[in-house]
């Protein structure tokens, strides 16, 4: 039977569109996070606080990915930033097409930064690439400090990692310690904030790293 | 779960090479490295479920993972196991991640024509 190499990346239609998405940021400058938790994590309330807190220092503007509703998208816009809702329909991350066509529908020349925020899980988005300038996960105290060992794939590349909902470390045995070991063992460059997104704590530190992108 | 994309990507390279080729694709050999949480079961049936009535109905998949490759601080390079991460030449724990190999599918086997 006649063997064809072919050698050929499989997603090659997704990384063309990244290299689109990337050129298109790096030729307005503007920085472009992609954030990645597993649902429930508090990824809407850490965006709604941070534009909350940085608002008339940083113009922000939010692609929100779920697979349906947009309930996500009005609280961004309630806290005062322009956002733009992608339904995926059952597909458990975003692709890079679908950010690109987000990007026209957000006022791109007002903005400093850019926030996607990927559909909750914490598998499937770090393997599809969005032309993002980096990403950044979130996990919060409730899911156990067992996470960045279990999914190691987003943690090794991401270049934040907000451990959120630090508030409720109280009475749990969420071991930070352990946790940060963890991550910088995957990932040595990563910057690691302890927030909670509900009462502000730590919340100072994260934005002070936002504002150092721009 | 995002194997049924990663399987439609999959399926438009097999058939863009087989009308290449025109020829029947009898199996493909595809490369992952472990971080892209490729499912092996998954992604065999998503391919199986949307190659029906394609050129592509009963082409096998030969998936290989490829685990990911750490450098330790005196630049030995290993396959990593996260959770047993020491350099198995110096015993040290200190590595840094090296880029992943991508998704890629390497050899197509086609019917005699």
């Amino acid at each position: 039977m006649p063997k064809v190499k072919i050698r050929k990346k499989i997603l090659i239609a997704n990384e063309e569109f990244a290299l689109q998405n990337r050129t298109f940021l790096k030729d307005r400058r503007l920085p472009c996070l992609n954030c990645i938790s597993s649902p429930g994590s508090g990824k809407t309330t850490l965006l709604a606080k941070t534009i909350e807190m940085l608002k008339g220092t940083l113009n922000i503007g939010v692609i929100e990915g779920d697979i349906q509703t947009d309930i996500d998208t009005r609280r961004i816009k309630k806290a005062g930033a322009p956002a733009y809702q992608i339904n995926t329909n059952g597909a458990c991350h975003l692709s890079a097409a679908q950010v690109s066509y987000a990007f026209h529908q957000l006022p791109i020349d007002s903005l400093d930064l850019i926030f996607i925020e990927n559909v909750g899980n914490l598998v499937c988005p770090s393997t599809f690439d969005l032309g993002e300038t980096d990403k950044i996960a979130v996990l919060s105290v409730p899911e156990g400090d067992d996470k960045p060992a279990k999914y190691p794939m987003i943690f090794a590349r991401a270049a934040a990692v907000i451990i959120n909902k630090i508030d409720l470390v109280k009475g749990t045995d969420f071991n930070i310690k352990k946790v940060k070991a963890d991550i910088s063992r995957l990932n040595k460059k990563t910057k690691i904030f302890l927030v909670s997104a509900k009462t502000g704590q730590g919340m100072k530190d994260w934005c002070a790293w936002l504002k150092e992108l721009i | 779960m995002h194997e049924a994309s990663i399987a439609q990507a999959l399926l438009e390279a097999i058939t863009a090479e087989a009308k290449k080729q025109k020829a029947k694709p009898l199996s493909a050999k595809i490369s992952c490295g472990a971080f892209s949480g490729i499912n092996d079961e998954a992604l065999t049936f998503a391919f199986e479920a949307i190659s029906e009535k394609t050129i592509c109905q009963n082409t096998k998949l030969i998936i290989k993972q490829k685990p990911v490759q750490a450098k330790c601080k005196n630049g030995h390079v290993y396959p990593l196991d996260i959770h047993k991460p020491k350099c198995p030449k110096c015993k040290t724990e200190e590595f840094e991640l090296l880029p992943e190999e991508p998704l890629l599918l390497e050899e197509i086997e086609f019917e005699e024509k």
